[in-house]
Formats: C-alpha cells, structure tokens, sequence
C-alpha cells in the first residue's frame, strides 16, 4: 500500500464515521422537532436527549479530524477546494454553528423554547445537505480553471439533476440511519412507543433512500463517465450493500434483532461509501487534482501516520469508555440514572 | 493573481473570527484547570463548597466550550477559505501539529462528556474527579499545538527552498522553531491568570449584589491566589517573549516601543502620541528597552531604521502592548493586595470599590489576552509567512469574501448574546444558596 492510499483510506474512514455520527444526530434533531409539530415530543424528547447529551461535542471532532487530516496529507486541496468552496462551506459553517451552540444553550440552560428546537431541527437537515454538495463538486464538472485559478460554476451546479439527486439521498440516509439506530436505542430503553414511533420513520425512510440512490447511479453515467465504469465493475459491492440494506429492513419490519440491524446497517453504508470513493479513485477534484499529485512530502506524511497511530491509541480506549458508559450502560440508557452536573 | 478587495475582506474576517473565538478558546483552556483545582481542594479539605464550586463551574464551562467548538471549526476551515496559497504551503511543513491538535480534541471532547454527564455516578469521588485531568490536558494541548501553529509562521524553520520547490520537509524542526517556547507558555499562563481573573469576577459581582455565603469568599480568596501566580509567570514569560522578538524579530519590538534609532542604554517608552518620528507626552523608562530586549541595560537594541519602509508593521501596535502590559501589571497587584491583605486583615479588601476592581478584573484580562494577540499578529505583518510569504499572496481570490464577512458577523453576534443570556441565566435560576439547601435536603433524605 502506497502512502498516497493509505492516507485516503484514513481520511475516508473518519469522513465515514463522521457520516454514521452525524446523521443520527442530524435526524435525532430532526425527529424531535417533528414530533413537536405533531404533538408527539412525550414520546420521543426524553429517549432522544439522554443519546445526543453526552456525545455531541465528539461528533464535531470526526468533521474537524478529516478537514485537518486533508490539508496535511493533500495540502493542494487547501488551495482547490478552498478558493472554490468559500460559499457553499461558509452556509455550512454558519448552520453548524447555529445547531451546535443552540443545542448547548437548550439543554443546559433554558429548556423547551419551541423556536430552538424547531430552528435546530431544520439545521439539522440543511447541514447534510449543503456539506453533501462537496461530493457532486469533487466528482467534475462544475469547476473551471481560469488563469491557473479554480472557480465554481454555481449556475450549472445549483441546476444540475446529480447535484439534486446527492442532497435528496443525504438528507433520506440521514432519516434513515437516524431511524434505523434510535428504533434500536428506544428498544434498549424498554420505551415501547417510542421504539413503535421510530421504527414507523425507519421503513418511511427507506424507500426514499434507495430511489435516490439509484438516481445519483443513473445521473453518473453522463457526468463523469469514468467513474461511472468503475463503479460498473465494483458492482458486487453495491449488490452487498443492496443485500445488507435489504436484511436490515427486513428485520425492522419484522421487529426482531434491532441491535443486529444496526450493525448491518453500518456495515450497508460502509460498502457503498467505500465503493462510491474507490471508484473516483484515483481522483479528488476530477480532473484537476489526483491523490498523487497533491501529496505531501514523503517525511511529512510519515510523521503524520505515526501521529495517528500513537493517537489511535490514546483515541480507541476513550472512546470505548464513552460507549461502555452512555450506550451500552442500561441503567444509563433506561433513564434510571441522571448525573449531569 | 492577487484580487485586492478579497485579501482586504479576508484579513478583516480573520481578524473577527479568530478575535471572538479567543475569547472563547482562552477560557475553555484555562477554566478545566480551574475547576480542576476545586475539585482537588474539596476533596482535600472534605469541604463541599468547593466540590459545589467546580459542579457550578463545569455548567457554565459547557456554554463556553460550545461557542469554542463552533467558532474553532469556522475558524480551522476558514484558514483554508480564506488563505488556501498559504495553506497549501503551511499543510506541507506545519500540519503535523495541526493534526496533532484534532486528537487533543477529541480527547478532551470525550472525557468532557463523560465528566459532566457522571457527577454522584462513580462510588468514589476520586475517580470522578480523575476524569478531569484529560480535560485539561487534552484543552491545554490544544493551545500548545496550534499555538506552536502560529510560531511558525512568525519563525518559519524545517525546509529548503529550491528554485522555488519546498524541499528536505523536517516536521519535527518545524514544531521546535525559535518562537515556541515563549510563545507556548505565554499563551498557556496567561490563558490560565485570565480564567482565574474571569471566574474571580463572578464571585465579586455576587458579593456586591448582596450576597454573604461562605460560598463566595472561598472562592475569590482561592481564585485571586491562583490569578497571582499567573500574572507573576505571564510577566517572567512576556519578558522572554520581549528577548525572543530582540533576537529573531527586532522589527516587531522596535515597532511596539517606537524605537526609531539604533542605540544602546535603551529607554522602554509607554504611552505617548507620535509626531512624525518624535514621540510625545510618553512615559520614558530609561534601561528598560535594553533590559528587556537583552538582560543588560547597555546592550544596543535594533530601531526601526535598519528596515525598509515596507517590511515594518503598523506602529500602532505600540499601544497594544503597552494595554496588555499595562493590565498585566495592574492584575498583579490587585491580587497581591488581595492575597497579603487577606492574610493581614487589611479591611480596604472587602469595600465595594476594591470589589468593583476585582470585577472589571475579568473584562480586563480579556482585553489583555486581545491586545496581545493582536500586537502578535498585526506586528509580524506584512508577513503571513515571516520572511517568506506576503499576506496577500497567502489571500483567496475569490469574490464574496465580504459577504460572508456580513453573515459571519450576524452569527457571532447571536452566538455572543445567546451564550450571555444563558449564563446569566443559569445562574441567576439557581443561586448558590438554593443550591446548597437542594443539596443537604438530597443528602438528609439519603440517611433517612
Ligand atoms: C492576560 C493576558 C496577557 C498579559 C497580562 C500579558 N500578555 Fe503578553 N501576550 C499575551 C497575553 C498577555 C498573549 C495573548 O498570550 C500573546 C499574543 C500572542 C502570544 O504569543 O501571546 C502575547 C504576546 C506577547 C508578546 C509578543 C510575542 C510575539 O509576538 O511573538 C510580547 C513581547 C509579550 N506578550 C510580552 C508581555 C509582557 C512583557 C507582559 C508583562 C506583564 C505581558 N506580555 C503580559
Ligand atoms: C495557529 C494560530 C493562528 C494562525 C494560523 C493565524 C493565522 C492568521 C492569518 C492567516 C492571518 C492573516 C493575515 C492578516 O489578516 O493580516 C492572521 C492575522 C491575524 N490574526 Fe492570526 N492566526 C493564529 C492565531 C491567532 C489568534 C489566536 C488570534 C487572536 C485573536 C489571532 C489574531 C489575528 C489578527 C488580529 C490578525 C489580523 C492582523 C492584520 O490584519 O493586520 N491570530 N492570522
Ligand atoms: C488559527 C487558529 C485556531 C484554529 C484553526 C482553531 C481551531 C479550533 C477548532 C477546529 C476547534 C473545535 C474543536 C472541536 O470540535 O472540539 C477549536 C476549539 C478550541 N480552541 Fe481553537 N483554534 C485556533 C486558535 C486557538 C488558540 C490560539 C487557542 C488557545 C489559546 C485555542 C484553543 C481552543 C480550545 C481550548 C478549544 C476547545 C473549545 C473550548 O474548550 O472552548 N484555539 N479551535
């Protein structure tokens, strides 16, 4: 393995996790909102709340990790994608800000203001979808070089079908996975309603899911062709992921091993992102920049892979302290125990 | 290509971003430690007042960290937004502790959630109160590593030019650059004083509003000696930062003092207005300047004379360190006072208008900790890259920029007046003397 791979394999991987972590707090926000709307929010406030209060802050981190992890290993996508993505990531910047620190000032100190929670739940989706427009940009078509200077054509990007069909499938897979894990979660609390509420979103969500990610497929073949082959020939991982998505529903709407769905769930996400970004291999804005020729230096990129691996070591442990303590504590989760400061 | 009203627009959101997300940074570096030394106290003394004062703490602190983590994640993607020549070239040489930074998150991320959502959960407190360290190590480390970010852009090290190419990249070099150790202990210490200053505020305004409890006086007198310490050890390091400048950046100092001339027996001028290169109506210290700069009161100091027109910073730099130094001194002394007074049984202490003083010690230390960015960072201009790159160069061409300066704006504005009203009422709702009847009528229920 390259370092070149290896480095965008590390980046990918958290840029996968962030996705997992931050569409279930998306959605979380999201559904909490709604139910308020509908007058359902004693069903779903409390269950909601206890999973997103201690983890918040850790979700951020996955997004901060990977936009720092680009720079140092592909320090060209700084000037790329920096100069081209002034406005799309500023909105994005801008809602993030709003969602995160509302969502501290709610639960800490003023609690239940309809207005807040309304406003973050909509952020919640406006977020996925503004940050998910990267993905359109990086796969062509939408950035011209002027006088060695990349620059955005908003015009063909705000009307282009693939554009659309990626914001359509980012804010059903956040629905979706958010659904799929607070169904199980609900479950482990013994909160039957909510667990009936949740798993009701999950099936909604999943026909959306499929319909727009089959769309992006079909709107691939006439914007970037040659990624549009490679992912031809990695059909077998997409068929994996169709099967994985398919057992995963099954069990939900059969009620049984929620836990299990969750994990095939991930695992259904995991194969197609990683199929998705091996086949825009070996591309990070194409055709403008590859990952060969925006690499850093060779002793750069060693300090940074021993950096990661030392700080693996102090990450991994913690991390599986949070999660022995806040998910898979029962009496945590069932609400027995309430420890905040 | 440079685009001129970008890099003008760029600087002035960089310069707001960064401004309001210090304030933010500062505390969430220095408050962990703070409640940290509470917690400790509490537990040695068995004395729950000060376990009340770190719970107390730790509330307001999550507000805080908030707002930090927004606007440091606009502010670590900015950098890419606003000036992506320059990091393009930063990513090759400096991102090592750029990266290093983003573990120091995500440990201090990790260990905050579990420490805030555990109070009473653990059988011994101890183990609670362990939880703590890596929040404050891992907030600490934060400010080391991105601090060690901005030494090198004003000591850039750990590469060759060659016909224009970065060659013989030694990250590590880098990191260890002639202005890291000032400047990594200078920003933590002060970082420190000013949550001690911030907090010890606080306790001031709730005497004067009347309130007698224990609760308050204990905090203070430990909050004013922790401040002590940290002004004392920001003045030892500022005076190493001084030294620092004389040797690797004589420009930037001899900007800050207005020392035209190349001369020995230096004077350290404060204040004053300038009159073409005449400086009027100013303190003069006679030695000072060469003190500073050298350990030794004849040693000749560089002027600005030795420079060219355009590689000098803007000199109204001079009177932003003359406020930081000025308030550096200021807050020792108030606290001294404060700490020998307490011991003696001087009464002055205890009136309203030392009280006062000791309020307008928070705002104080803030606008020390602004001044003192600012004097770093408008001093190494026009360099973003010390030697190397001009800041326009290191600017976005894009346009728009002043655009998002007007929604950037809008958002730190809500985020400052959200994160106040919240404060202010987090704990007006519960003042520490409901606080403490809660908790004895809990505990009384417990042995019933
Ligand atoms: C509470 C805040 C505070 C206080 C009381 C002081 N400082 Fe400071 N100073 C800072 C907060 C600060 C800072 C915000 O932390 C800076 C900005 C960048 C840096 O490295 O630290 C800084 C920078 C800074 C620099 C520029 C370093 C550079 O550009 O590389 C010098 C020369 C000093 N300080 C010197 C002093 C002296 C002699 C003080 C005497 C009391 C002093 N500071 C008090
Ligand atoms: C690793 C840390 C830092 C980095 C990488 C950094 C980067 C930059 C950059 C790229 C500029 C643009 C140059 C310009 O606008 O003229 C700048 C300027 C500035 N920065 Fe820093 N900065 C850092 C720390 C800070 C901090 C913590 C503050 C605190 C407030 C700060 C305050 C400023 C100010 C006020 C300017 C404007 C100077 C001017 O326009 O004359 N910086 N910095
Ligand atoms: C250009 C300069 C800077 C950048 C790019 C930057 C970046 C960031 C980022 C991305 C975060 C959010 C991390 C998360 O998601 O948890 C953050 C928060 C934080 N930053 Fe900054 N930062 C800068 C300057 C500083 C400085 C100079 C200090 C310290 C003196 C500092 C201290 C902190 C701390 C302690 C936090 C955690 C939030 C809190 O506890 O309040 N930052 N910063």
């Amino acid at each position: 393995m390259t370092l070149e791979i290896l480095g965008i394999s590390v980046l990918w991987i958290f840029l996968f996790g962030y996705v997992i972590v931050a569409s279930i707090d998306f959605g979380a926000g999201f559904f909490n909102a709604y139910s308020l709307l509908i007058g359902k929010n004693h069903i779903l406030t409390n269950i909601i709340k206890r999973y997103l209060s201690p983890v918040w802050e850790v979700t951020n981190v996955f997004l901060v990790f990977f936009f720092v992890g680009i720079v140092g290993f592909f320090p060209q996508t700084a000037f790329y994608y920096g100069t081209i993505l002034l406005v799309p990531v500023s909105i994005s910047l801008v809602l993030l800000a709003i969602r995160g620190s509302y969502y501290a000032f709610e639960s800490y100190g003023t609690r239940g203001h309809i207005g807040y929670t309304l406003t973050y739940g909509v952020a919640g989706l406006l977020i996925p979808a503004s940050l998910s427009v990267v993905f359109a940009i990086a796969g062509g078509g939408y950035v011209d070089v002027i006088d060695g200077q990349p620059v955005l054509n908003y015009w063909t990007l705000y009307t282009s079908p693939f554009a659309w069909s990626i914001v359509v499938l980012s804010i059903a897979a956040v629905l979706y996975i958010s659904a799929v894990f607070l169904t199980w979660y609900a479950h482990k609390a013994n909160d039957i309603e909510a667990t009936k509420l949740m798993r009701k979103y999950a099936l909604v969500w999943a026909a959306p899911l499929m319909i727009s990610a089959l769309g992006i497929m079909y709107e691939m073949k006439s914007i970037n062709s040659e990624s549009y082959s490679h992912m031809v020939n990695l059909w077998w991982m997409f068929a994996i992921s169709a099967v994985l998505f398919i057992v995963t529903v099954v069990l939900i709407a059969m009620r049984k091993k929620y836990g299990l769905a969750v994990g095939l769930l991930i695992a259904q996400f995991a194969v197609a992102f990683f199929a998705y970004g091996i086949a825009q291999y070996p591309y990070l804005l194409y055709p403008y920049l590859t990952i060969y020729d925006s690499f850093t230096s060779t002793q750069m990129a060693i300090a940074l892979v021993i950096a990661f691996i030392l700080g693996l070591c102090l990450l991994l442990p913690s991390l599986y302290l949070l999660m022995k303590l806040f998910l898979f504590n029962k009496k945590y989760v069932t609400g027995k125990e309430d420890n905040h400061a | 290509m440079i685009n001129e009203s970008a890099v003008y627009w760029s600087r002035a959101l960089t310069e707001l971003t960064l401004s309001f997300h210090i304030i933010y940074a500062t505390i969430g570096v220095g408050v962990p430690l703070m409640i940290m030394i509470a917690q400790w106290t509490g537990y040695k003394k068995n004395d729950e007042h000060y376990i009340l004062m770190a719970r107390r703490w730790a509330r307001g602190f999550v507000i805080t960290v908030a707002v930090g983590v927004v606007t440091g994640t606009a502010i670590g993607l900015q950098l890419s937004l606003l000036w992506p020549n320059f990091m393009q070239l930063a990513g090759q040489t400096i991102a090592l502790p750029l990266f290093m930074e983003t573990f120091a998150f995500f440990f201090e991320a990790i260990f905050l959630g579990i420490y805030l959502y555990t109070w009473d959960r653990f059988d011994s407190q101890k183990k609670h109160m362990l939880l703590l360290i890596p929040v404050a190590v891992g907030a600490s480390m934060s400010a080391v590593f991105i601090t060690i970010v901005n030494a090198f852009m004003n000591a850039p090290r750990g590469f060759d030019i060659v016909d224009g190419e970065l060659v013989n990249i030694q990250p590590f070099l880098a990191m260890f650059n002639p202005a890291m150790p000032t400047k990594v202990a200078h920003v933590l210490v002060t970082a420190y004083m000013t949550s001690a200053f911030v907090l010890a505020a606080i306790a001031g305004f709730r005497m004067l509003k009347g309130s007698k409890h224990v609760y308050h006086k204990k905090s203070l007198l430990l909050l004013m000696k922790i401040g002590l310490i940290f002004s004392i050890a920001a003045a030892v390091i500022g005076d190493f930062s001084g030294k620092y400048l004389a040797e690797y950046q004589p420009e930037k100092l001899a900007a800050a003092e207005w020392h035209f001339e190349t001369e020995g027996k230096a004077s350290l001028v404060l204040f004053g207005v300038l009159d073409g290169e005449e400086v009027k109506y100013a303190i003069k210290i006679p030695y000072a300047l060469s003190i500073l700069a050298h350990f030794n009161p004849n040693a000749e100091v560089i002027g600005l004379d030795q420079f060219e027109e355009e590689d000098l910073p803007p000199l109204y730099i001079h009177y932003l360190f003359d406020i930081m130094v000025s308030i550096g001194m200021f807050m020792m002394l108030v606290s001294l006072l404060y700490v020998v007074g307490k011991a003696r049984g001087w009464q002055f202490i205890h009136s309203r208008w030392y009280r006062w003083i000791i309020v307008a010690g928070g705002p104080l230390s803030i606008i020390a900790i602004e001044a003192g960015w600012w004097l770093a960072e408008v001093g190494r201009q026009p360099w973003i890259l010390y030697g190397l790159m001009r800041t326009p160069e290191g600017a976005t061409t894009s346009d728009h920029v002043d655009l998002m300066l007007l929604l950037f704006a809008g958002v730190y504005a809500v985020l400052a007046v959200g994160s106040i009203v919240v404060l202010v009422r987090m704990f007006k709702n519960n003042p520490i003397e409901r606080e403490i009847e809660d908790r004895h009528s809990e505990k009384g229920g417990d042995i019933l």
